[in-house]
């Protein structure tokens, strides 16, 4: 067994293993950091398959930015866990039937008769000065580049939607524009007053 | 002297020598900066006391120069203290999750030309998403200790992290597109010729957004609501005490130094002489290590930090975002705009 081949059961195995424990503790603060544990071990998995830019992107956005939003509302909000682990035997001949079912798709179409290696055989490794982040670049503003920027339209429209429906016209706490704080000047503020020292009787 | 290490290990397998190896190397990075973040202590101390007229610790040897020995001792020896209602596992992960990723970005880092322990293609990349993490630990850490105080440090931390690192990223996107590459030695490269030829001059605002970003990330005064001894006690780490307490203090140093070397690396031309270009001064100065220069360029800024600690006064909290996302965000943008028509103009001596 070579070192890649160890590499890629270790980070695989804690993938599965942390995406197990995702659904299954009960804390939801544990769950989201063993969400980040599964992002995490799947980037390393990635880096094993030559895709580093996004293996890092993926550990950028997901877990720098994402997950750490996500904690930030688990952690404010005061989850009552009794609600939460109520009907488990109720739900699960449904919840089983479902898992099974999406098991048996994924395991129809990703399966070995489509993606074995003898219908996809490995690819060969890259060559040393390949860059991986550069391909990505060239690909996306070349062959892709309508998708790309379509996707980028949607984002920005994403954003426009979600600030409109957040701002509130309205604001609740007291707010000073801070051009117009800085046009504070001293004479404005301080007055200094003159007197002559009190003389002790 | 990697054959003089395979010869005195010879009796071991050669991928097991290999990876000793390598951990000697880690090593003679880790340490130094280990050694380097208790001087930057003393340093703090020392420069504040001076700044306030006063002369910071001079009991403990000479000048008091083991000062940091003695506050590592001190440490070393406390009672690390958990609180009764504290998550204990995540209370004692956190510190830990704060330091990894500090010292790890170190891996990436080129301290000269070839002198680097992993050059990979895309170590800019590599720093960001391994930075990005350290705020895991801060969040943590608050949580886990089951206190309001430590709670409330951390959600502003949380909050700050992630808004600036935005703005930090767009300076990154700056640099890559100056320096042609995502590899920290191409971009030092990039920068050969003069002193006029460092980054720092084409990208001027990037160089002002990314240092400040960089004070905001480290969570280090006037950006330091996230300890805020004044309204939240200490912030995230207010239930910390001794080792656990002194592993978030290391973190938060070698952090500061990284953004010192990045900081100096991609603007300040790295490891090149200043007197580049300079008739006599370059032949008079050529002897003088790569190393020393990158070292004495990192120093200004951890100066500059201390100097900032000293002089500013706490932001306050709405003006923190405020700088954040309206007037750094677009100001990177813009500065990527203008940036992409400096290149394509090929506006010299930088981009001809």
């Amino acid at each position: 067994m070579n070192a890649e081949l160890l590499l890629f059961y270790l980070f695989s195995g804690i993938a599965v293993l942390a995406a197990g424990m995702v659904i299954t503790i009960r804390n939801p603060v544990h769950a989201a950091l063993f969400l980040v544990l599964t992002f995490f071990a799947s980037a390393g998995v990635w880096l094993l398959l030559e895709a580093e830019f996004l293996a890092v992107t993926l550990v950028l956005v997901y877990v720098g930015a994402v997950m750490v939003l996500f904690l930030f509302v688990i952690m404010m909000l005061d989850i009552n866990l009794v609600p939460l682990r109520e009907g488990f035997t109720k739900y699960l001949p449904v919840g089983s039937l479902i898992a099974f079912v999406l098991v048996l798709e994924i395991a129809l179409i990703v399966g070995p008769e489509r993606f074995g290696l003898e219908a996809m055989p490995a690819p060969p490794g890259a060559p040393e000065d390949y860059s991986n982040t550069k391909e990505l670049g060239r690909l996306l503003y070349t062959t892709y580049v309508y998708p790309f920027e379509l996707a980028a339209v949607l984002l920005v429209v994403a954003i426009v939607a979600a600030i409109a429906l957040t701002l509130r016209p309205k604001r609740q706490s007291r707010f000073v524009p801070p051009e117009e704080q800085i046009k504070v000047r001293k004479k404005d503020r301080l007055r200094v007053v003159k007197m002559s020292a009190e003389k002790k009787k | 002297m990697l054959e003089t290490f395979q010869n005195l290990l010879s009796f071991l397998p050669a991928e097991l020598v290999q990876l000793l190896w390598i951990v000697v190397k880690i090593l003679a990075i880790a340490l130094p900066v280990m050694g380097a973040v208790a001087y930057l202590t003393l340093a703090e101390r020392k420069v504040i006391g001076y700044i306030q007229v006063r002369i910071g610790p001079n009991r403990v040897g000479p000048r008091g120069l083991l000062q940091p020995i003695a506050d590592g001792l001190k440490l070393m020896m406390k009672e690390t203290i958990i609180p009764t209602k504290a998550n204990r596992v995540l209370f004692l992960i956190a510190p830990v999750l704060t330091f990894a990723p500090a010292i790890t970005a170190f891996a990436v880092v080129p301290f000269d030309e070839g002198l680097v322990l992993a050059d990979i293609d895309a170590s800019l990349l590599f720093i960001l998403a391994i930075t990005s993490m350290g705020v895991y630990g801060i969040i943590i850490a608050g949580w886990a200790s089951n206190s309001k105080y430590a709670l409330l440090g951390a959600l502003r931390s949380a909050a700050q992290i992630v808004s600036y690192e935005i703005a930090m990223g767009f300076a990154l996107v700056c640099v890559l597109m100056a320096g042609g590459s995502l590899n920290l030695t191409d971009i030092v490269n990039a920068q050969q010729g003069s002193i006029l030829h460092w980054f720092w001059l084409p990208l001027l605002p990037m160089f002002l957004v990314y240092f400040i970003a960089g004070v905001a990330e480290t969570n280090r005064a006037p950006f330091d609501v996230a300890e805020g001894e004044s309204e939240i006690v200490a912030g995230f780490h207010v239930e910390y005490s001794a080792m656990t307490f002194s592993v978030f203090f290391l973190a938060e140093y070698s952090a500061m130094i990284l953004i010192a070397l990045l900081t100096s690396l991609m603007f300040l031309g790295g490891w090149l002489s200043p007197f580049q270009g300079i008739p006599v001064l370059e032949e008079l100065f050529a002897w003088v290590p790569g190393l020393v220069w990158l070292i004495l360029k990192t120093s200004v800024f951890l100066f500059l930090y201390l100097w900032f600690r000293a002089t500013f006064p706490r932001y306050r909290y709405d003006q923190i975002m405020r700088l954040g996302w309206k007037v750094f965000i677009p100001l990177t943008i813009v500065w990527i705009v203008v940036l992409g028509f400096l290149i394509l103009g090929e506006v010299g001596p930088w981009f001809d």
